[in-house]
């Protein structure tokens, strides 16, 4: 079983639920897939066993060989090479590491070498297996590293037994938004979660994320997080759109205050387990068991 | 004429809320909205539509299963996984179009996509240039760099003295396409581990592009020590700390009946603001 926690709005509670649902099943396996802004180390605090670096292939032209044909700039769609004259100009930050460069060049005078655009670590949180990614500053993509996260993964390397769980649950941790690192996150989960608030941002992004789990075809829930300000047009939304709303969570000055020092909201206030274990058993039903 | 950029490193700090104010307190400028995947903004400015056009951010491989003799080449060379059984999946192609140049039959085509669509509005605090990506779509990054364009071309032509731009969470490319080229990138944070965590990244970003930084903690009275660490993260990094808003549920309030802050209530929150918007121009 695969939950990815996602939210159109970003600090709706994301990595607060993805972070109390994997405390309270303990034992899965938790991916944050946020490489831009990675939390939830913060509250899991895992010890880190395992730090490589993830490379995206680019461009190495042997000018030797090149012939200044031009071939490899006609084809490149990221404008990540031109020839002038007798000259190749690399820009590897634009590089999606496509590869159609090295392959189509008529003279075989392109290799691929590995650019650094991330760390990837891996590591354990009690019974927690922990794995995030974290992107380099300055760094545009974000999408080959939320792939090397993903693939750490037991469902998509069944023999990467050193980092496996026992019951066979991940839970991910989604950057914010709807686009190319979301899907890439949310991609291959059998459920999402989706945080929002009861306010008009909240409503306004959560419909953008419903959209896009529809198109996805991930079936998904709602968990409304502050609860309890705000208006009822998420509620209604909800009722209306048939998307079912498996947790509120009110606005509550502790878990504010024991959120902003890292501390996971289980915690401070252990009856969630409760609830987090309610939450599974709903996400369970709601995906056939 | 200025460019200012609100960005945060960490989503929900409140970005949004007092860009929104800002373009009630801000004289003879243009606003934009560059958080193209989740575009909030337009809630509390209210904008009349007056141009709308269409952003096609690239393309997608499409395989006519007539020519197509199943040879499996596309399959091979695509490093996106997004050929399976002879079909493209469109939301994991990254129109690289290798495919496109390697089949021998000449079965692929690459189609444009309409990653989206970008307005020019007028609003009631003026000219107002916004996006909407499409669902699932890709290039943000340059549908940012569209609306930026063209916010600045309508600030020169009309004499405007900002643009000022509401940017999206994250650092990565649509951040870093809000704030390419900008005068001031002004750091919404909070005082939570996550929120000094991120906002120690995003300061690293806006210097990796030489752009000049300036803080402001949103909700500061939640957690009074770190607050005093952000304040203390700030001096050493000789980053100037220009607001201190406190929490308050007005905010929500004000929001609720799609208001920006400093129209909805005198309190403290929006003499913050207001100081804010005073420092900024004093730049």
């Amino acid at each position: 079983m695969i939950i990815a926690v996602a939210s159109g709005k970003g600090g709706t509670g994301k990595t607060t639920i993805a972070v109390g649902l994997a405390l309270s099943l303990e034992n899965v396996q938790f991916l944050d897939c946020d490489v831009e802004e990675p939390n939830a180390h913060i509250f899991l605090k895992p010890e880190i066993t395992h730090t490589e670096w993830v490379n995206i292939p680019v461009p190495k032209v042997n000018e030797d060989r090149c012939t200044y044909c031009g071939k490899c700039a006609e084809i490149c769609v990221y404008n990540a090479i031109a020839v002038i004259k007798e000259r190749v100009l690399l820009f590897s930050e634009l590089c999606h590491g496509c590869g159609g460069c090295s392959l189509l060049c008529p003279e075989d005078a392109i290799e691929e070498v590995g650019r650094p655009i991330g760390v990837l670590q891996k590591g354990k949180s009690g019974s927690i297996s922990f794995t995030h990614g974290k992107l380099n500053l300055g760094e545009a993509l974000a999408v080959p590293l939320v792939r090397a996260v993903k693939r750490a993964s037991l469902e998509t390397h069944p023999n990467n037994n050193q980092f496996t769980s026992n019951n066979g649950i991940t839970i991910i941790d989604v950057p914010p938004g709807t686009s190319c690192p979301v899907i890439e996150s949310v991609k291959g989960s059998n459920f999402c979660l989706l945080a929002t608030e009861p306010t008009p941002f909240g409503l306004n992004d959560l419909v953008l994320a419903v959209e896009t789990l529809k198109k996805l075809k991930i079936p998904f829930g709602v968990v409304i997080n502050r609860a309890d300000v705000g208006d009822k047009k998420v509620d209604e939304y909800c009722k209306d759109e048939k998307v079912p709303i498996l947790m509120r969570i009110p606005m509550d000055r502790d878990i504010a205050m024991a959120y902003s020092k890292g501390i996971p909201i289980i915690e401070v206030k252990p009856a969630y387990k409760k609830e987090f274990l309610k939450l599974y058993e709903k996400i369970e039903d709601l995906t056939g068991g | 004429m200025k460019q200012i950029v609100v960005i945060s490193g960490k989503g929900g700090t409140g970005k949004s809320i007092i860009t929104g104010s800002f373009a009630s307190l801000a004289k003879n400028k243009v606003m934009a909205d560059c958080d193209v995947d989740a575009a909030d903004l337009y809630l509390l400015l209210h904008p009349v539509v007056k141009e709308t056009h269409e952003f096609r951010g690239g393309k997608t491989a499409f395989i006519d299963q007539s020519r197509c003799s199943q040879c499996g080449k596309c399959q091979e060379v695509c490093r996106f996984e997004a050929i399976d059984n002879y079909v493209v999946d469109p939301i994991s192609c990254e129109g690289c179009g290798i495919c496109f140049h390697i089949c021998p039959e000449k079965a692929i085509k690459m189609v444009d996509n309409l990653s989206g669509k970008w307005f020019v509005s007028e609003t009631k605090y003026g000219p107002f240039v916004h996006a909407k990506l499409g669902i699932a779509e890709e290039n943000s990054g340059k549908l940012v760099t569209l609306v930026r364009q063209n916010a600045k071309l309508i600030a020169e032509k009309e004499k405007r003295d900002f643009v000022i731009i509401d940017g999206p969470p994250g650092i990565g490319c649509p951040v870093i396409a809000s704030l390419a080229g900008v005068d001031i990138a002004l750091i919404v944070t909070e005082p939570t581990l996550s929120g000094i965590h991120d906002l120690e990244r995003i300061v690293g970003v806006a210097r990796h592009f030489g752009i000049k930084s300036f803080v402001c903690i949103n909700k500061y009275d939640l957690n009074l020590i770190i607050t005093q660490k952000i304040e203390e993260y700030c001096r050493h990094n000789s980053i100037e700390l220009v607001g201190k808003i406190p929490f308050d549920i007005s905010v929500i309030e004000a929001l609720v009946r799609g208001l920006p802050i400093v129209e909805y209530s005198n309190n403290q929150v929006t003499n913050e603001i207001k100081n804010l918007w005073e420092k900024i121009l004093g730049i």
